[in-house]
């Protein structure tokens, strides 16, 4: 039986190659254990709800991340209403309007571009085009409007993808019953797009709290409460980010945790509502 | 009588009206994206290249003495550029082998089950912030990397203490910031090698180990060239996390130099800078525009070459 084909030879290097990649994958989860961990650690003991409910003055002697929050609230609603219509329009257009092949080549390759720029460039661009040029200066638009340009791409790809999903019965049985393309497109498209919609969206927001470089040189580092709803977005904010980049400047490690603890759970919690509304909505379940 | 006859063409005006305008408006929608890369392009350039003829451009790219805010400023930033270039490359080097091989685990040998548990893994070290990542490296890494200065340069007279801010811990936040892009886009190429050349490997009697690398990487290539130059692009514009953890002072990239990279030069003095200091500093914005603009085109060359290969 020595020379039987069932005689498995195990090789030595076969079994070094195995332990490396389980090393490796090893690393990579354990970095996330770590980064988890580390941070509910040395940031759950200092968190105090007063945190959440107060601003940081010196007179009162009170610290506090509300208006960090309500900041980065503005800037995530507002760059939404202007890149979420931006996005999904011109996603439409590439799925169901263009003929010309050489114009959806262009317009793909330009939003691979803006997808590769780095934050630091949407930053300088930001602060030259609509902080200077714009008059702007350092204000939660200009952030808005930087970060738009910035999630454009997100958003837009996610809504192909689900454009691309709908079946091509759904519009042929529109359009033949009369339905013009417009409304075919309003009625019978996007609602059945919606969930890859709403995930790119939900991606999109969990990159606009994650931001900081493209946020400071735009929407600026101040942090006081809004005084009057509307006005608030032509002052300057500076969001949970930027706070944190400050106290962690200062050294003021105990706020920096209990900032990293709040985005941190925030990120978790965009990163579960997005498994959970492509997977409630998956086309591709059965049943 | 004649209106009240019902008919499907009787809106027809105001429908084609519609039809126009929605049209026009998604046309409008597409062509953003062109017009935010021209822009951008144009006010890179713009911005950048004043600098260069006030102060000459070797005297900008060849020069390695910054001092903008001395009586006779030099602002030579060629150890900045290193300072970009080694730090990326050695991130890569230390990202790389960890992310294939991880990205190999998930695409080949992995249970469905385990598989689940690293990609949520992996998604959620996306999404960290990369602040968060400059925060740990600031209290993890920075004083392991002390003990390590202290031990090694116990005797030396002329070393600077950095209290561990230094090229090797930005390193080390780099490749792990750059994990997740390299893990998620192996492994969709992996994913794309058909399965019949694992089969036909297998059955000639190669074992697993011997079929993911001599068959499924070789295949994957182009896949993992892509991930890679991804991977230099996440790298070279990360800011915000290596900002504190580098040191952030102009030195020639060693090892244990606290150093500033091309991001973090921008960043750290845009809050003060005037003048022809400011104007420095867009420039340094144009070559980090520069660099992404040819790490773009090289992954689309990468693309095209793959594509062509499948025809």
């Amino acid at each position: 039986m020595e020379n039987s084909l069932f005689n498995k030879k195990s090789r030595i290097s076969d079994k070094i190659l195995n332990i490396l990649i389980q090393f490796s994958t090893l690393i990579s989860v354990s970095l996330l254990v770590v980064i988890i961990g580390y941070i509910c650690i040395r940031g759950i003991p200092c968190f105090r709800f007063d945190y959440l409910i107060n601003t940081t003055s010196i007179l009162k002697n009170t610290v506090g991340i509300l208006p960090n929050i309500i900041n980065t609230i503005y800037i995530i609603l507002l760059t939404l209403i202007i890149a979420g219509p931006i996005g999904i329009g011109g996603a439409i257009y590439l799925n169901e309007y263009a003929t010309n092949k050489k114009i959806v080549e262009i317009i793909s390759f330009t939003t691979e571009v803006l997808a590769g720029i780095p934050s630091i460039i949407y930053g300088l661009f930001g602060m030259l085009f609509f902080g200077n040029l714009f008059n702007l200066s350092y204000s939660i638009l200009t952030g808005a409007l930087t970060l738009s340009i910035m999630v454009l791409p997100i958003i837009s790809r996610n809504t192909q993808v689900a454009l691309e999903a709908v079946p091509k019965s759904y519009r042929e049985a529109a359009l033949g019953i009369g339905a013009t393309k417009w409304y075919m497109i309003r009625t019978v498209l996007l609602p059945s797009a919606i969930p890859g919609v709403l995930t790119g969206v939900i991606l999109a927001m969990g990159r606009i709290v994650a931001e900081s470089a493209a946020l400071l040189f735009t929407a600026g580092s101040v942090s006081a409460l809004p005084i009057n709803i509307f006005s608030h977005i032509f002052s300057s904010g500076g969001t949970l980010t930027i706070q944190l980049y400050l106290e962690m400047a200062k050294a003021h490690y105990e706020v920096a945790f209990v900032i990293a603890l709040v985005l941190i759970i925030i990120v978790l919690a965009l990163n579960f509502i997005a498994k959970w509304i492509s997977q409630k909505f998956d086309v591709n379940k059965v049943g | 009588m004649e209106k009240e006859v019902i008919s499907i063409i009787a809106n027809r005006k105001t429908k084609s009206m519609v039809e126009k305008v929605a049209s026009i408006i998604f046309v409008c929608c597409a062509i953003v994206s062109i017009v935010a890369v021209i822009s951008i392009t144009g006010y890179m350039i713009i911005s950048g290249t004043p600098a260069i003829f006030e102060v000459g451009l070797s005297d900008i790219l060849f020069s390695n003495v910054w001092a903008p805010t001395a009586s006779h400023p030099q602002f030579g930033i060629l150890n900045i550029i290193l300072t970009s270039i080694i730090g990326v490359f050695m991130a890569i080097c230390i990202g790389v082998p960890i992310g294939v091989l991880t990205a190999v685990n998930l695409a080949e040998i992995a249970s469905p089950k385990v598989k689940k548990i690293i990609k949520s893994a992996i998604e959620l070290l996306a999404g960290i912030p990369s602040v968060v990542y400059g925060l740990l490296g600031i209290l993890i890494i920075n004083p392991l990397m002390y003990q390590l200065e202290l031990l090694i340069f116990k005797d030396s007279t002329t070393h600077q203490f950095t209290g561990g801010s230094n090229l090797i811990s930005a390193i080390i936040v780099l490749a792990i910031m750059i994990l997740p892009t390299l893990i998620n886009i192996t492994e969709t190429s992996l994913n794309a090698v058909p399965d019949d050349y694992r089969k036909s490997s297998l059955a000639l009697g190669a074992s697993q180990m011997q079929t993911i690398f001599r068959v499924v990487l070789p295949a994957a290539k182009n896949g993992i060239m892509s991930a890679i130059v991804l991977g230099v692009g996440r790298a070279i514009g990360e800011v915000m996390a290596i900002l504190l953890v580098a040191g952030n002072s102009v030195n020639f990239p060693l090892p244990f130099n606290s150093v500033r990279f091309l991001t973090t030069g921008i960043v750290s003095e845009m809050g003060y800078a005037s003048g022809t200091h400011r104007e420095v500093l867009f420039t340094i914005g144009l070559v980090l525009f520069v660099f992404i603009l040819v790490i773009n085109l090289v992954l689309t060359y990468i693309l095209k070459k793959g594509d062509e290969n499948g025809k």
